[in-house]
């Protein structure tokens, strides 16, 4: 039996959101940017299915029997352009606070470097 | 349309048209050619300030008469459009906004602003995004407009960079990107289980979720919750504002005394009325929550002051004990209690930010001991410096006549008859006690535990940081003056938060928006669409 479209899609975004949450954790601000980036990706998906999963259903009115629900589109355009931001933003953030701490870091202590993981 | 229809909108428009403007005019950083453009740029950022409360004054004249002003942007009707909708509350948050950014920039053209680049842009973005938050009708642009005040404050809080903020500034950011994608996750729920992220629609139809769909959109309420209670300081997500508030730089710190206040908002609006009494199945959700977490913030509010080492520290604990008195009045529930948190909340962001400035004037006049809370050479304006922070301090712990006094009296007036009415007492009680008791330590070390042993050598503070910060203060105790229309006005305030139907009737009405019921969830029929 094939498992349905549901399934995989929460399934992977369940998956994408765990990863991002476990890269989140690490001690060091590279790690951390991406799992900011992973776990944005997972919500903006979510957001996305969030319209409920449609097949061969434009979401235009008038092109069918059957239209997908397009304002999660359009939220989901706004999140990813902030989201775009933001991370360019943190990632240089990062780089200067590598570069005025000498360590990567995310507390900026060089005494923390040996026992971080 | 007139100018007077367009009003909701030009508090968004003018930071927003003047932050263009400053970034043309340009800022190089130091150097001797720059000081040309920062003195224009500083002009035009306080200018636009003044216009900004002078629109902001004029908002709440009209919001007075309780009018409720309902801007759709481009014509589209609601709830399918973005709408701009001001009541008595917006008003008053866009007036406190303005009452704190105008002072504010004053300091700031007194040396701050040249640390770094583009201090008055940013300024003005931020203010932007807050004047944004405060009017838009719509949860997916409150969202919007918290990125954009979030962004704007991610490199204030850099402003005059430094190891420490740096370091300060990573956890910063990474925590309110986190807590930004919570917020989007909770709010694709709310649409998917509602179909609208209008608030007045959304007040509408949440009462009509019923069975299981009502607990997932109870979850995604809660997530927001969240959101909100980190942004606005409520425990256990509180520990990151003192760092974060004492490392940035004073006329920042300051400013970010109002952000707290729109986490406060956003909770106001989403859980006290949408999900507030007449919710259905999902009526009065936070409220087993709001009120001990309220008590445990203002708890280790008062417990970080008593421990606070540095005065930036101290105040920004103070921030945190504050937030837990409004969201305790915000718990009560009701509308006296309500228009007893507007009020306190008015009065602590002002007390607050007036301080965060006048920590830093105590502080550069104590030579190498700077901010640290320990015995030092005597600054050199002791009787201003000393008699702005007793004002600021008595008003802040709430002894009479001040408006603190008078919020947290009503406070306690509000709570009489509640089932935790003890509770509520004796946290407003204790909590003001132990803060002045911290505030006492810290101003007895300042003023009096001098020692004539250090060299002295400072040099009284210049005029402008000294007329800006009183101003803060003195806009503060004028609350206690005006107290009579102020509670009215928060008490009518309060009164609209309660009428759900008149909201729903102005802002979806006209447009037949009340009746156009679309089936959630959403099945894809064309026949469906309104």
């Amino acid at each position: 039996m094939m498992p349905s479209m549901e399934f995989l899609v929460a399934t992977g975004i369940g998956w994408t959101t765990a990863c991002g949450i476990w890269l989140m954790l690490r001690g060091r601000s590279f790690p951390v940017v991406l799992g900011l980036t992973v776990l944005g990706y997972a919500v903006n998906v979510f957001i996305f299915a969030m319209g409920r999963l449609w097949s061969n259903a434009p979401p235009i009115v008038g092109m069918g029997p059957q239209i997908a629900d397009p304002l999660p589109q359009a939220l989901v355009l706004t999140a990813i352009v902030i989201g775009f931001a933001t991370t360019g933003f943190v990632i240089e953030l990062a780089l200067r606070s590598h570069h005025a701490s000498a360590t990567d870091h995310v507390d900026g202590d060089p005494a923390d470097r040996e026992s971080a993981s | 349309m007139g100018l007077i229809d367009q009003l909701p909108v030009l508090p968004v428009l003018l930071p927003a048209a003047t932050a263009v403007v400053l970034l043309l005019i340009g800022d190089h950083g130091g150097g001797e050619h720059n000081l040309r453009r920062q003195t224009l740029s500083g002009r035009v950022a306080i200018g636009s300030a003044l216009l900004g409360l002078i629109l902001a004054i004029q908002l709440v004249l009209q919001a007075a008469d309780g009018n409720l002003m309902v801007y759709r942007m481009g014509e589209w009707p609601a709830p399918f459009g973005i709408v701009l909708v001001v009541d008595r509350l917006s008003a008053m948050m866009l007036l406190l906004t303005s009452l704190v950014a105008l002072p504010v920039l004053l300091y700031a053209s007194g040396g701050w602003a040249g640390h770094g680049r583009y201090f008055y842009a940013l300024f003005q973005f931020q203010l932007m995004g807050l004047n944004g938050a405060f009017v838009t009708g719509d949860l997916f642009n409150l969202f919007v407009f918290f990125e954009v005040l979030l962004i704007a404050s991610y490199v204030l809080m850099l402003h005059g960079q430094g190891r420490e903020r740096l370091r300060v500034g990573v956890h910063y950011v990474v925590l309110n990107l986190s807590a930004s994608a919570l917020f989007l996750i909770g709010l694709a729920l709310l649409y998917a289980l509602t179909g609208t992220l209008n608030m007045a629609d959304l007040a509408l139809r949440v009462p009509l979720v019923t069975g299981p769909d009502a607990i997932v959109l109870q979850v995604a309420a809660l997530m927001l919750l969240v959101v909100f209670g980190f942004k606005a300081a409520l425990a256990p997500l509180s520990v990151w504002v003192p760092a974060t508030y004492a490392a940035a730089s004073a006329p920042v710190a300051a400013l970010f005394a109002i952000m707290t206040k729109v986490g406060v908002y956003a909770i106001l609006r989403v859980h006290g009325v949408i999900f507030g009494a007449d919710a259905g199945a999902s009526a009065m959700l936070v409220e087993p929550l709001l009120l001990p977490l309220a008590v445990l913030t203002s708890a280790i509010g008062v417990l970080g002051m008593l421990a606070a080492q540095t005065l930036p520290r101290l105040v920004a604990w103070l921030t945190v004990t504050s937030v837990g008195t409004i969201l305790l009045a915000i718990g009560l529930f009701g509308a006296p209690a309500w228009s007893a948190a507007l009020y306190y909340l008015a009065h602590s962001t002002l007390t607050v930010a007036g301080l965060f400035l006048l920590v830093e004037l105590v502080a550069a006049q104590r030579g190498a001991v700077g901010a640290r809370i320990e015995p030092a050479s005597p600054v050199a304006q002791p009787a201003l410096l000393g008699l702005m922070l007793l004002l600021a301090a008595a008003s802040s712990v709430g002894l009479p006549p001040l408006p603190g006094f008078i919020g947290k009296l009503m406070l306690l007036q509000a709570s009489s008859g509640h089932a935790h009415a003890a509770l509520v007492w004796s946290t407003v009680l204790l909590a003001g006690f132990l803060s002045l008791l911290g505030l006492a330590r810290a101003g007895s070390t300042l003023f009096w535990h001098v020692r004539s042993d250090m060299p002295s050598g400072a040099s009284g503070a210049s005029a402008p940081l000294v007329v800006a910060t009183g101003f803060l203060l003195a806009t503060s105790v004028a609350m206690s003056v005006f107290a009579g229309p102020l509670q009215r006005y928060t008490g009518a305030a309060a009164d609209q938060l309660h009428d759900r139907a008149s909201y729903a009737e102005a802002v979806l009405g006209e447009q037949g928006g009340l009746k156009a019921r679309t089936t959630r969830p959403y099945t894809g029929r064309s026949g469906t669409t309104p």
